[in-house]
This record gives structure tokens, sequence and C-alpha cells, in this order.
């Protein structure tokens, strides 16, 4: 607790009959990045909002860099940074206009403003293009713009909702380059939100929020870990003897996946030299792979995030209309 | 809505933080200045940036100064004693410009909520009230350069160029167009598309410009126009517009007495400071339900 910059205490939130944040618990110390990773509708969006002091709770307490997010509000949004799911920058305005704009709502000291805009914006490899509207951006310099912004008034703790969300792969990846050096470079904390399991790898640690509650909560690896069997697939001569084999040696139940005998084994890279010892056939290929971060979701929600994605798509919509109404 | 944070004993052990290097100070009043200062440039820039609409919001009132004041004015002649209609309906139109632009600037609203930017606002260390109160000034201001358009055309229809007239002109205007704007982003709160937005003040906007007295002298009407005459709030700024006007032409005591009659209440004529008190106590006071609108916290 003495380095955390989130700490969250039974937080709920209900809009009428739908719980959209069922009572989670979490803490994130300082310079951590923190990810949320679930499917749309999970609740991650209405979880920043409450952090971000844009929503009250229901119930339960958050404090954010040693401030209440209720009673403390204005104090907490001094000191984070935020990068909203949709983008809300001014297309009518150029880069350094959208930039200023902010210094001045947040109130930041002018004489350290102009050093501070171009360091943001060079971070972010948008220095060059800092006389440029807005509107002729592509949707990842908008993405970076918002990020520059969002560090321009040096947050304790940035927040971001789906960074990446509707950019193409090569730009998601470069986003996530800018993301990986703040966290090294920079003395930040940063809590992100995703439902690309890909990249909750990058995260230090991960929480699993499912239907409004965190399932799980740990490093990516140990996460894995837990699920504990690392999969096993082998090409061979003869499957059906092979998985015969697998059953009466080695007690091991196997199937045949992807044209390839498949199993699920405790410590996979132990196990293969004594698969090749003891099997008794001929192996012509072994892929060994750690269980994804899919198979934890899988393991503990009992669906794939894809299924769950789909099951939560149609609210999504209405919550989406419903957003904008307000 | 906003509580301080008390730097007394320490409740959270993350306290210890809290002297670390931030460049984001409490902002306090000067703090609440800048922001309104910004939002209020905001606006600025961007009419700038908006050339088309500095010419749209003016065909409407040029329409109705020019081709309404011309055509009309043969049939016209006998009421107004000599006098150019287009010289009676001046006044109202130094008035329809500036609720014109002021209505589309407070739309802003609509449209950043739609594009999100009012988020970054709304979530900004400030109180909403400022933000209210810049988007207000704002709108004012570019409505007051529209204003200064319609000022500078005062030749065209015989109305001389008094230094006093023109600067109690102006004042009249940036009030109407603060009032104007405060409804447009009290309406804005509640109102989420574009078109909605459109429709309503297009339904509140013409209805009072008819009824203000805009376009025909208000005395002598049927006791229903009277009344809804004296409801509309617009009344009491076209009125001492039209008085200031008035003031400085040179005119006979017919016409006088026919083109400017003195708003009544119940036989008593209002004076013009009241009448622009009357229109600053709404703007005020739907200034103060727009900032409620935009306090509340989910
Ligand atoms: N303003 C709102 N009113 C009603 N329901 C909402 C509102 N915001 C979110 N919800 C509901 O809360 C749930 C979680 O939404 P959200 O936090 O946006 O999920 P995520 O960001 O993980 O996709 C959804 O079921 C959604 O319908
Ligand atoms: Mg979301």
């Amino acid at each position: 607790m003495q380095d955390a910059a989130i700490s969250v205490q039974g937080l709920v939130k209900r809009y009428g009959e739908i719980e959209a944040v069922a009572g989670i618990e979490f803490e994130v110390p300082k310079g951590e990045l923190f990810g949320f990773l679930g499917p749309n509708g999970a609740g991650k969006s209405t979880t920043i909002s409450m952090l971000c002091t844009l929503v009250r709770p229901t119930a339960g307490r958050a404090f954010v860099g040693g401030y209440d997010v209720v009673s403390e509000r204005d104090a907490v949004r001094r000191h984070i940074g935020l990068v909203f799911q949709d983008t809300t920058l001014d297309g009518y305005l150029s880069a350094e206009q959208n930039l200023r704009l902010h210094a001045e709502l947040y109130g930041m000291p002018r004489e350290h403003v102009p050093a501070r805009l171009q360091e943001v914006l060079e971070m972010m490899e948008l220095w060059e293009r800092r006389k440029t509207l807005v509107n002729h951006f592509s949707g990842g310099m908008k993405r970076r713009l918002e990020i520059a912004r969002g560090l321009l008034h040096s947050p304790r703790v940035l927040f971001l909702d789906e960074p990446t969300i509707g950019l193409d792969p090569q730009t998601r990846s470069s986003i996530w380059s800018y993301i990986r050096r703040l966290e090294t470079e920079q003395d930040i904390t940063i809590f992100l939100t995703t439902h690309y399991m890909d990249e909750a790898e990058y995260c230090r640690r991960i929480a699993i929020m499912d239907r409004g509650r965190i399932v799980a909560l740990d490093t990516p690896d140990a996460l894995k870990a837990s699920v504990g069997k690392d999969r096993v697939q082998i090409h061979t001569e003869n499957d059906e003897a092979t998985i015969v084999a697998l059953r009466e040696r080695f007690g091991l139940d196997a199937q045949i996946a992807e044209n390839l005998v498949t199993f699920g084994v405790a410590e996979g890279e132990q196990f293969v030299p004594r698969l090749f010892a003891e099997l008794g056939q001929q192996i012509r290929s072994v892929n060994l792979s750690r269980p994804s971060l899919d198979d934890v979701f899988m393991s503990y929600t009992g669906k794939t995030i894809r299924d769950a994605e789909a099951s939560s798509t149609d609210q999504l919509r209405q919550m989406a209309t419903m957003w904008k109404r307000r | 809505m906003s509580v301080t944070a008390t730097p007394a004993a320490p409740q959270h052990p993350a306290q210890g933080h809290r002297v670390a290097a931030t460049h984001v100070p409490s902002g306090g009043l000067r703090g609440e200045l800048r922001a309104v200062k910004i939002v209020w440039w905001r606006e600025l820039i961007r009419f700038s940036r908006d050339r088309l609409r500095v010419v749209t919001s003016l065909v409407q009132p040029f329409l109705f100064l020019f081709v309404l004041g011309e055509g009309l004015s043969s049939i016209a002649k006998e009421g107004t004693h000599g006098v150019d209609l287009k010289t009676f309906i001046y006044p109202g139109i130094l008035c329809m410009a500036v609720m014109f632009t002021a209505m589309f600037s407070a739309a802003s609203i609509v449209w950043d909520r739609e594009f999100g930017f009012l988020r970054e606002m709304m979530v900004a260390p400030v109180k909403r009230s400022s933000l209210v109160l810049g988007k207000c000034l704002g709108g004012a201001t570019v409505a007051g350069f529209q204003g200064l358009i319609v000022i500078a055309i005062a030749g065209l229809v015989h109305v001389p160029y008094a230094p006093v007239m023109m600067l109690a002109v102006f004042a009249l205007q940036l009030l109407l167009a603060f009032s104007i704007t405060a409804f447009g982003v009290m309406a804005a709160a509640r109102v989420s598309q574009m078109q909605s937005y459109m429709a309503l003040m297009q339904m509140a906007v013409m209805p009072m410009f008819f009824i203000s007295g805009a376009l025909f002298p208000i005395s002598g009407l049927p006791t229903w126009l009277s009344v809804l005459n004296r409801i509309d709030p617009l009344t009491y700024a076209v009125n001492p517009m039209r008085q200031v006007v008035f003031a400085h032409l040179t005119i006979n005591a017919a016409a006088r007495r026919a083109l400017t009659p003195a708003v009544t209440w119940f036989g008593w004529a209002v004076p013009g400071l009241l009448e622009a008190g009357v229109v600053l106590v709404l703007g005020l006071v739907m200034l103060g339900i727009a900032i409620a609108e935009f306090s509340r916290v989910e």
C-alpha cells in the first residue's frame, strides 16, 4: 500500500439493473504498467471512469495517487492523464493548439509549457507536425497526440482506455513501442485496458475482467503457469499407436488436433526428452507451446474471449448509443 | 462540486508522495480564470477558421432588412410617417444578427459532445462553471463581431454613425448575445444530437423574433399578441435597441409616437435600463441552470 499509485476497495457501479462493475479490489504499485483485460462490456471503461472521477461509484472506495476519487476529485484530476477510448481532440485546432489548450485547462505554470510541450511531442514523434490541423492526422497520429496530451501535465498515473482499438496492426505495434518506452523512461504508472490478448502480454501485471468482476490478477507468466499444462503437439509415423503408447506409458490423454497428436502436460520442456526416449515411436517433429492468455481466459471464465465478445456485442451497441445521448 | 484536498494528517499512506514534483499546482481562482479564458479563446479560433459561418449567419438578417424592408416599403409608407421601413426594422436586425451567431456558438457544445472534445474539458481539474462561463463569453464575443458588421451598415439605412449610439447598441448586442448563448448552452446540456438542437433552436428563436416587435410597432396590438409580446424575452432587447437608435434620428413627432412606443406593463412604461436588466437576469438564470446541468456527475 505504501507505494500504491492506485488502490481500489470493493468498487461497485450499478446502472439500474446492470451491474457494470461488481465489486473489485486491486492495487497498482507506483511505476507499474498494469492492464485490464476483458471482452467488450466487461466493465473496463466504467472502472476507468470511476478512477478518473467522471463517474461516481455506487459503492466502495478508490484512491489514485493517494487521493480519494470521490471526496478529492480535483486533486485526482490534477494528477492523472487520460486517453479515452474514443478520440477527444479538437479536430479544428492544430496539434500544438490542442496541447496549449490542455496546458491552460490544467493550469500548468506558463514557463514550463513550451519545453514540456516540445518534450512530449518529440517523444511521440509529432514535433514536425505540430502546426497541422488534427483533422488531417491519421488514426495512429491522433492516438499518439492524445497520449502526448495525457502526458503534458506530468501526471503520476496515465490511464489509457483501449489505446489501440480500431488501429491497423502496424500502428498498434508502433503505439505499443511508445507505451513501453514510457514505462521504462518515465516515472509514471500506466493503467490501460485492452481486449487484445497479445497486448496484455506487455503489461507487468494484468487483471482479467469478465462481467464486472476480476477473475484473475497476476503477471502474464504466473497466470499462464496457473493454467498448468503446456501444450505438446507431435508429428509421428503412426498416430493411433502413439496415442495408445502415450496412454500406456505416461498416462496421458491425447487427441488429434490440427492433424497432430496433441496433449497437455506439466513442465513440457522436461517431458519432451523423456518422450523421445520412452515413446517407442518414430517422432518427426515436436511443437511445445506454453499456455497462451487465451487459455488463461478460457480456464477462468469457461469461454474464449471471442465468445464473450460475441455475446456482449449487442449490449455494447446499446450502450454506445446511450453514452452518446448523455 | 469540487472538494479541496486537505493536506492535514496523513490518512492514506500514499500521502507521502504528494510532495513529489508535479507540474500541476492547485489552480484556485487564477486557474479558473485561465480556464474561462482558454475556452473563450477556442471559440474565437474556431470562429476565425469558419469564414463561411460569418457569411451564412448574416444572410437571413440581411434578407429581412433589405428584401422585406424594401419590398414592403410602398405599402408601409402611410404607417411609418415618412421614415424608411428599413430604418424601422434595423434595430430588430441588429438583434437578429447576434442571436443567430450566439445560437450557433452554443451549438458547438453539442458538436463537442458528438466528437468527444467535451470529455477532455469535463475531466480537467477546473470547475464546470468556468467552462460554461467561458463558452458563453466566447459566444457573446463572436456574436459581437457579427453585430459590428451590422452596425457598420447603419449608413445604408439612414442611421447616423453617432459614437454614443454605436456604443450603446454594441453593449446591448453583447448582452443579448450572452443571454442567447446561455440559453443555447442550457439547451445543449440536454440535447445530444445536432439536428435536434437545431430544430429546437429554430422552434424557439423564430417565434421569439417575430413576436418581439422587431418587424412591427408594439402599440395597438390585439390582446393575445400584446400578451405574447410582453412574455417574449427578446422584446426587452429589441425595444431598447430601437429606442437607442431612434433617439439619434431626426424624425417628426408623429413618426416617433407611432414607431417607438415604450413597452408597458399594465399601463406602466418600462424604462430601458430595466428592460436590459430583464435580459441580463434571464441570461444569468439560464447560465446558472446550464452550470448545474453540466456539474452533475453520474
Ligand atoms: N452510462 C451507462 N448507462 C448504462 N449502462 C452502462 C453505462 N455505461 C456502461 N454501461 C454498462 O456497463 C457494462 C460495462 O461497460 P464498459 O465499462 O463500457 O465495458 P468495457 O469498457 O469493458 O467494454 C456494459 O454492460 C454496459 O452496458
Ligand atoms: Mg470500453
